[in-house]
């Protein structure tokens, strides 16, 4: 066991590694009623083709979500209940990269965590639940594709993207789902659901010797071989189409633009794009910039503009977007103003500001136990330790992410996805 | 653990602190509160965006964000809710404790005293709050009313509360009206906003490390210009306890859309003239508060009627709504099916299990309200307002000993009111 303390952001992390690859992390809290467990696998919607037996296998989209559904599922029962019964508030999310499963609760801690640990790891999928499943879920497609916000991001992703199965959503559609056998889903919780894929983070006031313990009992002795999985070729840099425009019943059009970042950057270098990107973001055209206030005061923008950079191991991007009557325009004028600042530089002093701000932001999320886990679980997919993020934003300097900008924000480089009203 | 205390810093100004070290922000909130009323709902709600925008010491975005990045990222968002029928409008802001930052940075008092500032201290010229800013967060605003349209479950559930309330204060939206937001000038706002600082019952709410004199020093320091008209207490509402008609009000509306909603209005019924918070939550979970609640076991499960049911309580108004994502064929079948788990928890055909895993359920997430700043500024403010003085774990406590026979009396007077469906125009007839 090792443990590390970050007396400048009052944390204390505790790491253990098991026999069988499993990693596990305890970030000791104090005084809260609650803890949380978040058990988290590295396989998403995007990990679609990857080597089974020693042979290439493609699965349709949206098998990592139903999996995610169908894991509930327990010879004696539906873990949820159980979950739910010993008073823990559980849930879990397939993302394009991760599915995690994770429970709050404030008593009963190690029951549950028992309960998480072998429901997790307990393939059990019977031809009549997933049948019925497929049911579920097809509703659950059909109310996404009713959402505006969720065409806007897929049609940004499939500007952006031509091979790589990120562009698809992640729960998949209707006719995809209806492929999925039980064998689909013993198959993939074989390659993907060994310990040596997974990570068990912890938040609250919990002794990681009793978790690794629990851990021993329940899991598998042995751990499985480390998943290979292929994203597809390269897209390289630049999107496959400019304009995505789609019409729905929206009161006002919303907008998406977006840029495809490196992937290949692992560990800290990985983290330090992260840091630089959002730095970088909000100094072009975040609340406090300059761009911010005009575009505002103009009216192509409202409290809804937001930027982001999403950072994964098959696909990483910035994006920027939110309600606007001129998507056009406000994209004109970004990359209009990322050009000025290829010539003059970012604002120093805008730009330390906004550093003691990003400061803040780290701790605000460190009081939030979902954010801990899920940075945890990430920083360690990806290589990195997420709690040394306040010391690498201090060491950040203006022209670094002036860089940023200057290679992603060019008008070469962004994709535009548009949601608009019907008429 | 935590030491909570309530004190009287100004008439009819309350502060409510609690002290807990565990967090590393802080947060602090300023609410007015006010009759929710059609005619001028839209402009309190557009309120706090206007005296956002700009102060007159920072008198637009631009200078705001450059102090509250300076002080380690200080966030103030604007906040309209409502309860019952009272709205709710003002500021909270969160920031980071003091053991995270240098020393002498005072992060509590330049945030209360920036707090103060836009909440006394305007921009304006000419005596009004500036034309330009009450232009453009006026069409925020419509767009805003209009946006709620986007997500198809709120829509329906604000449709919902308009057929089921047609006479009442209830039926209006937080945000108001688009018609009276339309009409929204700034000689008008600046009028209404001047009556509400002088009159409106004001709520302050304080979460983080600092001990409540030195947070009260800080709120006076920054309130010392807030002008305070005698009288007026806190607004109320009209809790109706019998449906509007004898048999249940069915409505039913066409939009391009793929899954239908299926929203039900209920009256809580003579209960209300004394309710009892504890045993309607647990009630409320038990029959669809929950994933272990009836509607979500047989709606959702057993009968995959639908992608999720569930439902919730508004104690302050004394009304209950269920919300579900069904297929449009399944309409009878799952309102029949949402009426019968509804009967079965009147007749007390529930188990000692269901009643127990409710109860863990929401003793859980009421113990749990302490370990999120936003969600006690919420407990904290819903108490205010029902007069009920305890903390989430005493209400937790409560809830552990409601009995199985206070449910079904409670339940007893609960009568389904008006349904609400929103449908795909596919899917009727009528639009051929």
């Amino acid at each position: 066991m090792r443990s590390k303390e970050y007396p400048a952001i009052g944390e204390f992390v505790c790491r253990e590694q098991m026999e069988n690859g499993l990693t596990i992390y305890v970030d000791r809290k104090m005084g809260y009623n609650k803890s949380t467990a978040f058990f988290a696998t590295r396989y998403g919607g995007a990990d679609r083709r990857f080597r089974l037996g020693g042979k290439w296998v493609d699965t349709p989209a949206g098998v990592a979500h139903f999996l995610e559904h169908k894991m509930f599922d327990m010879p004696e029962g539906d873990a949820l209940t159980a979950l739910s019964a010993a008073g823990a508030s559980a849930n879990a999310f397939t993302s394009s990269f991760i599915t995690a499963y994770y429970f709050e609760c404030t008593g009963r801690f190690e029951e549950n965590l028992r309960t998480l640990l072998r429901f997790v790891s307990t393939p059990y999928f019977m031809q009549a639940s997933v049948d019925k499943e497929q049911g579920i879920i097809g509703q659950e497609i059909r109310m996404t594709e009713d959402d505006p916000d969720y065409a806007l991001y897929y049609g940004l992703l499939q500007s952006l993207y031509r091979e790589n199965p990120v562009r698809d959503s992640v729960a998949g559609t209707v006719e995809s789902i209806a492929e999925i056998t039980p064998q689909t889903l013993y198959d993939c919780h074989k390659v993907f659901y060994n310990p040596s894929n997974m990570v068990l983070c912890v938040a609250g006031d919990q002794d990681i010797r009793r978790i690794t313990d629990i851990a021993r009992e329940i899991l598998p002795v042995e751990g499985g071989e480390r998943p290979v999985r292929d994203y597809g070729k390269d897209d390289g840099p630049t999107p496959v189409r400019k304009v995505n425009r789609r019409e729905m019943e929206v009161s006002q059009p919303l907008f998406m633009a977006g840029a495809k970042a490196d992937v290949s950057l692992t560990g800290a270098a990985a983290q330090r794009l992260q840091l630089t990107a959002d730095l970088a973001l909000k100094a072009l055209m975040g609340p406090s910039s300059a761009l911010y206030a005009r575009l505002y005061r103009d009216g192509l923008i409202n409290q809804t503009f937001l930027t982001e950079f999403e950072s994964n191991s098959g696909a990483s991007f910035a994006l920027f977007g939110g309600e606007s009557r001129d998507p056009d325009a406000v994209v004109q004028e970004v990359t209009a103003q990322a050009a000025a600042v290829e010539r003059a530089g970012l604002d120093t002093e805008l730009f330390e500001r906004l550093k003691k701000a990003a400061i803040g932001e780290q701790l605000r999320g460190l009081d939030s136990f979902n954010d801990v886990c899920y940075t945890m679980a990430q920083g360690y997919f990806r290589g990195y330790d997420p709690f040394e993020a306040c010391r690498i934003i201090e060491s950040i300097g203006p022209d670094e992410a002036a860089a940023f900008l200057r290679e992603h924000l060019a008008a070469d480089r962004l994709a535009l996805s548009v949601v608009s009203g019907t008429r | 653990m935590q030491e909570v205390c309530r004190r009287q810093i100004a008439h009819n100004v309350s502060l409510t602190c609690v002290r807990m070290r565990k967090f590393k922000t802080a947060c602090l909130s300023i609410t007015l509160l006010t009759g929710l009323e059609r005619e001028t709902a839209a402009k309190s709600a557009l309120l706090p965006s206007v005296l956002r925008r700009g102060t007159a010491i920072h008198p637009d975005m631009e200078s705001l964000a450059a102090v509250m990045d300076g002080l380690y990222g200080v966030q103030i968002e604007p906040l309209v809710r409502k309860k019952g029928e009272i709205q709710c409008v003002g500021f909270r802001a969160d920031f980071v404790d003091d053991d995270f930052v240098p020393a002498g940075a005072n992060v509590l008092e330049n945030t209360a005293a920036l707090l103060g500032e836009i909440l006394l201290n305007p921009a304006t010229r000419g005596g009004q709050l500036l034309g330009a800013y009450v232009d453009s967060e006026r069409e925020n605003l419509i767009n805003e009313i209009r946006a709620t349209v986007n997500d198809k479950g709120v829509y329906a559930m604000r449709r919902l509360f308009e057929v089921m309330c047609p006479g009442e204060r209830f039926a209006t939206l937080k945000l108001g009206t688009e018609a009276g937001a339309k009409k929204i000038t700034a000689a008008g706002l600046t009028k209404h906003y001047r009556n509400l600082v002088a009159s409106a019952p004001i709520e302050v709410f304080y979460c983080g490390g600092a001990e409540p004199d030195r947070v009260e020093r800080a709120l006076t320091g920054a309130l010392s210009a807030l002008p305070r008209r005698s009288g007026g207490g806190m607004p109320a509402t009209q809790i109706r306890l019998q449906p509007v008609k004898e048999e249940l009000r069915s409505y039913r509306e066409a939009l391009d859309v793929t899954q239908g909603k299926l929203t039900l209005g209920l009256r809580l019924g003579e209960t209300m003239t004394a309710p009892n918070v504890a045993v309607l939550r647990v009630l409320n979970t038990l029959y669809g508060g929950g994933v272990t609640s009836k509607l979500f076991r047989n709606v959702r499960e057993r009968l995959s009627l639908c992608y999720y049911a569930s439902s919730a309580v508004e104690l302050n108004k004394g009304i209950m709504m269920v919300a579900s994502g069904i297929e449009f064929g399944k309409y009878d079948e799952a309102l029949a099916e949402i009426l019968r788990q509804l009967e079965a928890v009147k007749s007390g055909d529930f188990t000692q299990d269901e009643l127990q895993s409710a109860k863990s359920e929401l003793i859980t997430s009421l113990q749990t309200v302490s370990d999120a700043q936003t969600r006690l500024e919420d407990y904290y403010l819903e108490q205010a307002i029902s007069g009920l003085r305890c903390t989430p774990e005493e209400l937790a406590a409560l809830a552990d000993g409601v009995t199985r026979d206070e449910i079904i009396r409670a339940a007893a007077g609960i009568r389904p009111d008006a349904v609400y469906f929103l449908t795909g125009k596919e899917a009727e007839p009528d639009a051929q």
